[in-house]
């Protein structure tokens, strides 16, 4: 794909495409019988959220998700390849088959993990943060979750530890308005969430999620703050486009407002950005945009040819591999009954 | 090394390991200036710094969520949860995370941090203070669990935990900081993962561990002055569980009785008996006898906590009902 220019947004463009695209085959798998869980959140609508974040982050730097983390996790450099098979239940997938889209996680690429429970990832990057400064190392650790989890008092621990212990760690709360069924102003007297930072000491900011070039650069502002020592929490601010999970159609809110919230798309607006701005022309972007579909189709069928775990992979890694995986019950049957006998 | 105290010897454990490893570190509530609640950290913040000696906000989740992130970060955390009745605090992050972590992203790292904390009854500490909940712990896989009853396994069980590859809950008995005994600082009782025998008999065993214990052994000292010889198993972890020394004695005496803490519905005595009954079912002349916490909260009253708990009298008279 050819781009005439080199500017931020041009470069910011294709991964934004690439995570609406993937979650759009996440779909697909799911509906090919691919799919090893029901429990699938797409972060369509969340796309700048996660590249003007991710693309802020350096090697070496380290992150937890949530629920709606694959965008994250693709701007972070992963394989949407092994991807879609740890989402199919692969062996091949980032965690052998057995995380699957709300427990991936990859060490080599700083991804802590993804995690199920709302607010549960958000105090490892407390950790994370004591390891750096503990070792000297100037890396970040960043924990994104949803508005949802400021309802966890996990967060507030979490953030007052960094900000006493001045830890090289960025909160990024993606604010998609629902938590679930409940809208934010269901869920908090004062929406404005960013405030919440204040109290604790810690830089507060709240930034316009359909513009990934603001995102981009707030985040890099703050996760260099966060570097110095100055942790922060931002909110970027945008709309869940579609349902909680795969199979919630929304009942809780109308079409007026679904119609709305999605006039602030971040890929559009990049999109049409480019070309008023005369950076790429529609129809080089088409390409690009053809080129990303072809890739993104193509995991799907790599996940579906993906080899399945080996049975008898079920209990590997509950512990070290060096100390002796828990007994079964079909071997305890067989040498109690056996000796009995 | 001598004579010294419970206490002592797990300061003594920290303390050596922290020299030995640079990437050990303490956080928790109050375990640097003030020494921890109950003086097991005393003056290691004078020692390590406190950037190893991290005193926190009171927020235990978070303290066990911070000790996760840092376990996979490369460090060797030691947390510290004042008490085990505040588990339920810290249960996302210790039964959601630190168990599942190394099973849910396919063996790309596991959580090498320890959980130390305390239980038991002893000090009138009523019902929010003096639990037993290892049960809880045991139920979970992917959490190893250590119990220490002894000088000696405070500082060996806790210097074998930190060298542990998996996340340790390690439990230690409010009722033994105090107590003292010798303490070789070279030669553990047994390897991590093996149950201890102090003592042997041939007519019952008693399977037991922390500060049930001694009680054990103060019953089987009366128990012999009525003929009575029991084995007294020391199980030191109960994850991993010492199956095979269990077996191998409860198949010798055909008699067998469990003693814990902990509360008797559900709980580790239960799981004792239940593996005890299904490995051993053929050498049983009795059903396996638990003897466990009464099912009921801990009272403040001495007298109504003391009797909520097995004693050594109810021990003995359970044993003497066993074989008479």
């Amino acid at each position: 794909m050819e781009t005439q220019t080199n500017s931020r947004l041009a470069e910011l463009y294709p991964m934004m495409r690439r995570i609406r695209t993937f979650e759009e085959r996440v779909g697909e798998l799911f509906v090919r019988g691919q799919s090893a869980g029901s429990m699938l959140h797409l972060s369509i609508g969340e796309e700048a959220a996660a590249v003007g974040v991710g693309t802020a982050m350096r090697d070496g730097d380290t992150f937890t998700t949530h629920h709606r983390g694959h965008g994250v996790f693709l701007a972070r450099g992963a394989d949407p390849r092994l991807m879609m098979a740890e989402i199919a239940g692969k062996e091949t997938g980032y965690c052998s088959g057995k995380g699957g889209s709300m427990h991936i996680a990859d060490m080599k690429l700083g991804h802590l993990g993804a995690n199920a429970i709302v607010g549960g990832g958000i105090p490892s990057v407390v950790g994370a943060g004591l390891a750096a400064r503990h070792k000297r190392s100037d890396s970040v650790s960043v924990a994104f979750f949803g508005d949802g989890a400021t309802g966890q008092g996990v967060l507030y621990e979490s953030m007052n530890m960094a900000a006493l212990w001045r830890l090289p760690v960025l909160f990024v709360c993606i604010n998609n308005q629902y938590g679930m069924g409940t809208r934010i102003d269901n869920a908090t007297a004062d929406p404005d969430l960013y405030k919440r930072a204040i109290p604790f000491g810690l830089k507060g900011a709240a930034v316009d999620g359909s513009d990934v070039e603001a995102v981009a650069e707030i985040a890099g502002e703050m996760i260099g703050d966060a570097r110095a020592g100055k942790p922060g929490f931002l909110v970027v601010d945008c709309y869940r486009f579609y349902g909680h999970a795969r199979m919630d159609k929304s009942p809780y809110r109308d079409d007026a407002e679904e119609s709305e919230g999605r006039l602030r798309d971040p890929v559009i607006k990049a999109r049409e950005t480019l070309i008023s701005r005369g950076e790429i022309d529609g129809s080089s972007l088409d390409e690009m945009d053809q080129n990303i579909a072809a890739e993104m189709d193509a995991t799907i069928d790599f996940a579906a040819d993906a080899r399945e775990p080996q049975l008898d992979s079920i209990f590997d890694d509950v512990y070290d591999p060096s100390t002796p995986p828990p007994e079964s019950v079909r071997g305890r049957l067989a040498r109690i009954l056996g000796q009995s006998q | 090394m001598g004579k010294t105290t419970y206490r002592d010897a797990l300061r003594q454990a920290l303390s050596d390991s922290m020299t030995t490893d640079p990437n050990v570190v303490l956080i928790g509530e109050e375990v640097g200036r003030y020494g921890g609640a109950y003086g097991v950290t005393k003056s290691l913040i004078d020692e390590f710094g406190p950037e190893r000696v991290i005193d926190t906000p009171i927020s235990e989740p978070s303290i066990v969520g911070a000790a996760v992130g840092a376990a996979m970060s490369g460090l060797r955390p030691v947390a510290e949860l004042m008490y085990v009745d505040f588990i339920g605090m810290t249960m996302d992050q210790l039964a959601n995370q630190a168990a599942k972590i190394r099973y849910m992203f396919g063996g790309q790292i596991g959580v090498p941090m320890i959980l130390r904390t305390q239980g038991g009854t002893g000090r009138s500490a009523g019902a929010q203070h003096s639990q037993s909940l290892e049960a809880y712990v045991m139920h979970t896989p992917g959490l190893r669990l250590a119990m220490p009853a002894t000088v000696s396994d405070a500082y060996h069980l806790l210097r074998q935990s930190l060298a542990q590859p998996d996340p340790v809950v390690f439990i230690e008995h409010k009722a033994l900081y105090a107590t003292s005994g010798e303490l070789d600082d070279q030669t553990p009782v047994a390897p991590w993962g093996k149950a201890h025998v102090p003592r042997q008999g041939d007519d019952l065993v008693i399977v037991t561990y922390s500060r049930q214990l001694h009680y054990a052994i103060l019953a089987a000292d009366k128990l012999a002055k009525d003929g009575i010889e029991a084995t007294i198993i020391d199980l030191r972890t109960l994850n991993p569980l010492d199956i095979d020394t269990i077996r191998t004695h409860v198949e010798r005496c055909g008699h067998a009785m469990v003693v814990s803490e902990g509360v008797m519905t559900a709980g580790v005595a239960a799981e004792l008996a239940a593996r005890i009954s299904e490995e051993c079912f053929d050498f049983l002349e009795n059903p396996v006898i638990r003897i466990a916490g009464e099912d009921i909260p801990i009272s403040v009253s001495p007298l109504l906590e003391t009797n909520s708990v097995p004693t050594p009298e109810l021990i003995a008279d359970a044993a003497r009902m066993m074989r008479s």
